[in-house]
């Protein structure tokens, strides 16, 4: 008996099915928990997803590359997904063009700010520069993030993860930063989220309000666009 | 349903072949993004197909994280080495880009007359 259910799983872990369901189950079970701890930003259901299914490949001596193998159909959806994100900044077009200069320098100073501090910070503390380099991106929406991450040179791997750790800290500390710095305008707190803080910060926003989060989607649309652009070229130029 | 996610892919494949053919440092889904979104300024209008097929994936945007996320069993060694300079420069960082991008924008941005007051 014990015999045949090895066998059963060692035929299943070798099939997309298995780790594809383990995804979505994983997911949902992380979003039943988040919902019944009360929506804390801390309790991301991302985050419960990745502890529940790391601990499942610790227990089971699973391989990251054959989960992966699985998962990949999932994971394939962010292009399209990116790709959709036109929509949402197609309906606020008619706000952004009306603040469109103050809303670019804006979102140009958290961009720059967010990378290169990230990027210095660790440096003087003696991170490696691979690892310097995969935070470079760590504001940018994960599917974006990763792309400039592999361009650099850094681990996309490793900067998806630093991407959802930057999205969990910026949406639950940044309303009380903002209070902090005496940010009061709808839009400008709804941009800070967006720029630092991207998806998850933009879930944060819209439940301070419709133009708060409308302007933490835009905002988290231009910094994929502008840190694409820019972290490229500033690479290009230092000789990094 | 079947005709929106056509085109999303569409868009995606041609970003794709954009990025290589020119060599600018874009990903291709972000150049598919900018072309989808020139094609509604042009349009005028969202279509309804579009529109549910966007909803439908954008409403799980965090699901597809999870696969990439899952890679920190690849990097736990280099996290526990480094969790220092890590988890300073995250927290600080991020910070530091919420206050700067909001005060710049608080700062140059009068809100119009129909827009609520800070």
């Amino acid at each position: 008996m014990k015999r045949e259910l090895q066998e059963i799983w060692v035929y299943l872990a070798a099939n997309p099915l298995l780790w594809l369901t383990v995804t979505l189950v994983a997911y949902q079970a992380g979003l039943w928990l988040y919902r019944r701890l009360g929506c804390r930003p801390v309790a991301n259901p991302v985050l419960l997803a990745i502890i529940l299914i790391g601990a499942l490949l610790f227990a089971t001596g699973g391989s990251y590359d054959d989960y992966f193998a699985g998962a990949q159909f999932v994971h394939f959806l962010l292009g399209p997904a990116t790709v959709a994100l036109a929509i949402p900044l197609y309906r606020q077009f008619h706000r952004v063009r009306r603040a469109a200069l103050p809303l670019a320098l804006a979102i140009l100073a958290g961009s720059l700010s967010a990378a290169l501090s990230a990027m210095g910070l660790a440096w003087l503390l003696g991170a490696s520069w691979q690892s310097v380099i995969s935070l470079a991106p760590k504001s940018v929406t994960t599917p974006v993030a990763m792309g400039i991450a592999e361009k650099l040179g850094g681990l996309p791997s490793l900067t998806a993860v630093l991407v959802i750790l930057t999205g969990i800290i910026g949406a639950s500390l940044g309303p009380w930063v903002l209070r902090l710095a005496r940010v009061r305008d709808p839009r400008a707190r709804g941009l800070g989220l967006g720029v630092a803080a991207h998806g998850i910060g933009t879930a944060q926003a819209f439940q301070a309000g419709e133009v708060t989060g409308a302007f933490s989607s835009l905002a988290m649309g231009l910094n994929a666009l502008a840190t694409a652009i820019l972290l490229p070229l500033l690479f290009r130029w230092a000789g990094w | 349903m079947l005709a929106a996610l056509t085109l999303l892919l569409l868009c995606q494949l041609a970003g794709e072949v954009i990025a290589q053919l020119s060599g600018l440092p874009l990903p291709g889904p972000v150049i598919g993004m900018v072309l989808l979104f020139i094609g509604l300024v042009i349009r005028g209008e969202v279509p309804a197909a579009l529109d549910r097929a966007a909803r439908g994936l954008l409403d799980h945007l965090s699901l597809l994280f999870v696969p990439a996320g899952v890679g920190v069993v690849l990097h736990l060694t280099r996290v526990g080495d480094e969790w220092l300079p890590l988890s300073a420069a995250l927290v600080l960082s991020t910070l530091l880009a919420i206050v700067v991008t909001g005060w710049v924008m608080q700062r140059l941005g009068r809100p119009a007359a129909d827009e609520p007051k800070p």
